[in-house]
């Protein structure tokens, strides 16, 4: 019996250190961020979707910007069925400069996003998530008045070149949802940027 | 014994032209040459069957922090280049930039240890072969020996680094 509680313990510990922040299948919190253009979005605003693809992104980082237009594609095509893209900038606008609120609205301008780009100002938002790069993906499913973590990570598996990608995680995890089954592949990894915090 | 002086002269204007190294001098101490490799070449460097250290640190020209600890993985090259530990610093910068902005990174921080490019972009592959705890976030470093393996997501200092090899160096 002592066995089994040792190893129970040992279990909750080992999982503890792995299961920093959602896994799929978890519930989502929502949140009320600042939106480039002054306003600030919950998820709950978004009252006719069906979900959210939620991309925790940034500026500066060249992978982010290498996915910037597939970001607004994605946008294009999935939020009238009911999936807008949301970007929430994680960064600390002193720890990295390029990534304040004012460079935001800049660039949400210059890429004419046609999605809300959030300011995760307090930084609670992102480790909730257990996001740790940008870009990272969580795609929500709604459910009722909540949202539940449906897929975790890539966008696809090609940052350099949009037109070698051989699989788009992301959209095939969205048309997955749309077809009422679970994404399969329902987390991927991909290479990014260091969220940035002060030190 | 005139004509010397003269030769003398045009060799140096020529050498200030750089023209020499292109035809003829030896690879000097300046010139930083990269390796480019996709993940199944690269693989088995973290799987090596000796008595080494091995210390792989993932980095990129355009990550403040893996820039910022970059440092720190040359000196523990250099305090310990007489003992059996091997800095390999992977560079995950867009092989398109080599010349531009890799090479020229390089020469300017003088990196002595192993730089190679792994240029792979189909990172949810071979992530997870690197280490099932890398969620792809760089910096990254690997550490093994014979009987030791670590993976750290995270930002090191010299002291942290040297903490976990000294113990390792056989």
């Amino acid at each position: 019996m002592k066995k089994v509680f040792l190893l129970l313990l040992i279990g909750i510990y080992s999982t503890g250190l792995f299961a920093q922040g959602y896994e799929v299948g978890d519930i989502a919190t929502d949140f009320r961020l600042l939106n480039v253009d002054g306003n600030y979005v919950s998820m709950a605003d978004y009252e006719d979707a069906k979900g959210i693809v939620l991309i925790f992104s940034c500026n500066h980082c060249p992978y982010v910007v290498a996915y910037e237009d597939r970001m607004i594609e994605l946008h294009n095509t999935y939020a009238p069925k009911g999936f807008p893209v949301v970007a929430v900038n994680p960064n600390d606008s002193i720890a990295e400069p390029r990534d304040s609120y004012t460079k935001m609205i800049e660039r949400a301008e210059e890429k004419n996003f046609p999605f809300d780009y959030l300011v995760d100002a307090d930084q609670l938002i992102y480790p909730e998530y257990g996001a740790t790069r940008t870009p990272h993906v969580y795609l929500l499913k709604k459910e009722g008045d909540q949202f539940r973590v449906a897929y975790i990570g890539a966008i696809d598996d090609n940052y350099r070149d949009a037109s070698a990608v051989e699989e788009h995680f992301l959209a095939n995890a969205i048309d997955a949802l749309l077809a009422g089954e679970h994404p399969d592949p329902d987390y991927t990894r991909a290479i990014g940027c260091t969220i940035k915090v002060q030190d | 014994m005139k004509y010397i002086g003269t030769i003398i002269i045009m060799l140096a204007v020529f050498a200030g032209l750089n023209f020499f190294p292109v035809y003829a001098s030896p690879v000097s101490a300046e010139d930083k040459e990269i390796e480019v490799m996709d993940f199944d070449t690269f693989s088995p460097r973290l799987e090596m069957d000796n008595d080494s250290v091995y210390v792989i640190n993932f980095w990129a020209t355009w990550c403040a922090p893996c820039v910022r600890e970059l440092p720190a993985f040359e000196q523990l090259n250099e305090t310990y280049s007489d003992r059996k530990v091997k800095v390999i610093l992977v560079s995950l910068d867009n092989p398109d930039l080599i010349d531009d902005r890799v090479i020229p990174f390089m020469e300017r921080m003088d990196l002595q240890s192993e730089v190679l490019l792994l240029d792979d972009p189909n990172s949810n592959r071979w992530i997870p072969l690197v280490s099932e705890e890398w969620s792809g976030a760089i910096p990254a470093t690997v550490i093994y020996s014979a009987g030791h393996r670590s993976f750290h997501e995270r930002e090191f200092e010299f002291d942290e680094l040297e903490e976990i090899v000294l113990p390792l160096i056989q």
